[in-house]
């Protein structure tokens, strides 16, 4: 690991200059830890000087006019056991505690959680001479290389590294916003307009600027996310990234589809929404062949790869049963 | 971390902080001085940033001082000499170092120890008093043979006991779910699940 300068921050503010100030020196944020430590040890991420920002952001949760307000410093745990999340938004408890482990959720943000690195083996291997998004311009070894874990999705000839995470993925299914902080003052996003696609340039993973941190999300409240779920096929039952998941709530008039949202993970090289497939349901009658005809529509565009070419199939099939199973919830 | 240069004199420190703690078992350990001396002149060679951290490990008060980069389970092993903690894989995903932080359960291989300044820390070696009865969950691994080689064991018993005391009525599905974290090699997994069921009762009571 490379040395680094470790200090403290206490506030927003101070926080913020300190990330804005000496531009000449790579700083990280630290928060759990759990993503940029073991990218560290594998010399991947090398920063020259680390901020602890577990004492200058909320670890809060709490009810606003917008919504449910989280707190960028809360731990995975703490919002998968929260009982208005549990009842109001299952889709986020679900999401959360499919994810990870029962020690990596005690110690992990939700800021950071959602600004995880991918698990590209190539990318996570520093001695791999060719990641576009490690090293601008090198290539990517995962087009002719192994990727069975690689995104069908928003892929592009530079990057097709999946993210990774599941959170992100019941956030974007339910319209959350993003409250970022930043040398010069407060803005909010959509979740959606967070992440970025790799495109030309995959190193750039989302919008925040080099002074801007994540300072809390915001759900809006609407009853019909209680029927919301998270649905995760993996390799193994428990502690596995996701080789497709689903984040779906539905607002439904009797069988008829009101509105369906749809966030698919494993899949993607971001947190993806599958808007072709919610088009596709809206005001159809939710049923066996509506919602397999919802998961080809999600994967119609899919780009598959050497070893990958299970996905578009398994992820249909699981936006189907998603949806057959948001359906059949009673709340 | 290994191989950083660090002048870390590790088995002076054990036998230091074994006199100490033998002959004066309730003072606060202070450890930094045989470490800072040695490291002071080391970060004027390389630049590379030392950190003073008080946290309390099992109890006791614990000074240490050390380079930035280090891990809550290297100090705890290489500089508190507590070395019932163990590194496996040391990027957090096999649970051998798992240690509980104000009560909760975390991976110490993924914390700073200079995060862990005024932190309570409860290691394998603060179950139990050195003399005294077995923690219902070490005695329960015991009953149940819920090891083989040992190595992954202090790591599945203080996941363990986190897990009953965040929650108490889990069925055998959820504690395997809900241990998931903890990989043992020897697949000792049957065992490690009747174990915590047995302590599960024993904690209740």
């Amino acid at each position: 690991m490379q040395p680094f300068v470790f200090s403290r921050s206490n506030s927003p503010s101070d926080a913020t200059k300190r990330l804005a100030d000496g531009a000449d020196v790579s700083t990280s944020p630290i928060a759990g830890g759990t993503t940029l430590l073991d990218l560290m040890k594998l010399n991947v991420m090398r920063p020259e000087r680390l901020i602890d920002i577990n004492a200058a952001l909320s670890d809060q949760i709490e009810k606003v006019s917008s919504g449910l307000r989280i707190g960028a410093m809360v731990r995975m745990a703490e919002a998968a056991r929260h009982s208005v999340i549990q009842s109001g938004y299952p889709v986020v408890a679900q999401s959360l505690m499919l994810a990870a482990s029962a020690q990596i959720r005690n110690m992990a943000s939700l800021g950071g959680n959602v600004l995880q690195r991918t698990r590209c083996g190539y990318f996570r291997d520093h001695t791999v001479p060719n990641c576009n998004k490690r090293i601008s311009e090198s290539g990517c070894a995962a087009l002719e290389g192994s990727n069975r874990m690689h995104a069908v999705l928003g892929g592009s000839e530079k990057c097709i590294a999946t993210y990774g995470g599941d959170f992100a993925q019941a956030l974007m299914a339910l319209d959350a916003r993003v409250e970022i902080i930043g040398s010069r003052g407060v803005r909010t996003i959509a979740f959606s307009e967070l992440h970025v696609r790799p495109g030309d340039a995959p190193a750039a993973e989302t919008t925040l600027r080099r002074d801007e941190l994540i300072a809390a999300f915001v759900l809006p409240s609407l009853p019909w996310f209680r029927r919301s779920m998270y649905l995760k096929i993996r390799d193994r039952d428990s502690y596995a990234y996701a080789l497709a998941s689903v984040a779906v709530a539905l607002d439904m008039d009797g069988d008829q589809v009101r509105e369906a949202r749809i966030g698919l993970g494993g899949v993607a090289t971001v947190p993806w929404r599958a808007n072709e497939a919610e088009a596709f349901l809206k005001g159809k009658v939710l049923n066996d062949g509506s919602a397999k005809a919802a998961g080809e529509a999600a994967f119609a565009d899919a780009k598959t790869h050497q070893h990958n070419s299970y996905k578009p199939v398994l992820g249909a099939q699981t936006v189907a049963r998603a949806l057959l199973a948001a359906k059949a919830l009673e709340i | 971390m290994a191989g950083d240069g660090i002048v870390r004199p590790v088995s002076v420190q054990r036998r230091q902080f074994l006199t100490v703690a033998a002959a004066t078992a309730a003072a606060p350990l202070m450890l930094k001085a045989s470490s800072q001396s040695a490291s002071s002149a080391d970060k004027a060679a390389t630049g590379r940033e030392l950190h003073t951290t008080t946290l309390v490990v099992n109890g006791k008060n614990v000074t240490v001082t050390a380079d930035a980069r280090t891990t809550l389970l290297d100090a705890l092993r290489e500089y508190v000499g507590l070395t019932g903690t163990k590194k496996g894989c040391d990027h957090g995903q096999c649970g051998a170092c798992t240690v509980h932080v104000d009560g909760k359960r975390v991976l110490s291989c993924l914390t700073l120890a200079a995060m862990t300044a005024g932190r309570s820390v409860t290691t394998i070696e603060g179950l139990s008093d050195a003399d005294g009865p077995l923690h219902p969950m070490q005695q329960a691994f015991i009953d149940h043979d819920a090891f083989q080689c040992g190595y992954c064991t202090p790591g599945q018993i203080m996941s363990a006991v986190a897990l009953i005391n965040e929650n108490p009525k889990l069925s055998e599905p959820e504690i395997r779910e809900l241990m998931s974290g903890n990989i043992c090699r020897c697949a000792a997994y049957p065992n490690i699940v009747t174990a915590i069921m047995q302590a599960k009762v024993k904690m209740g009571s």
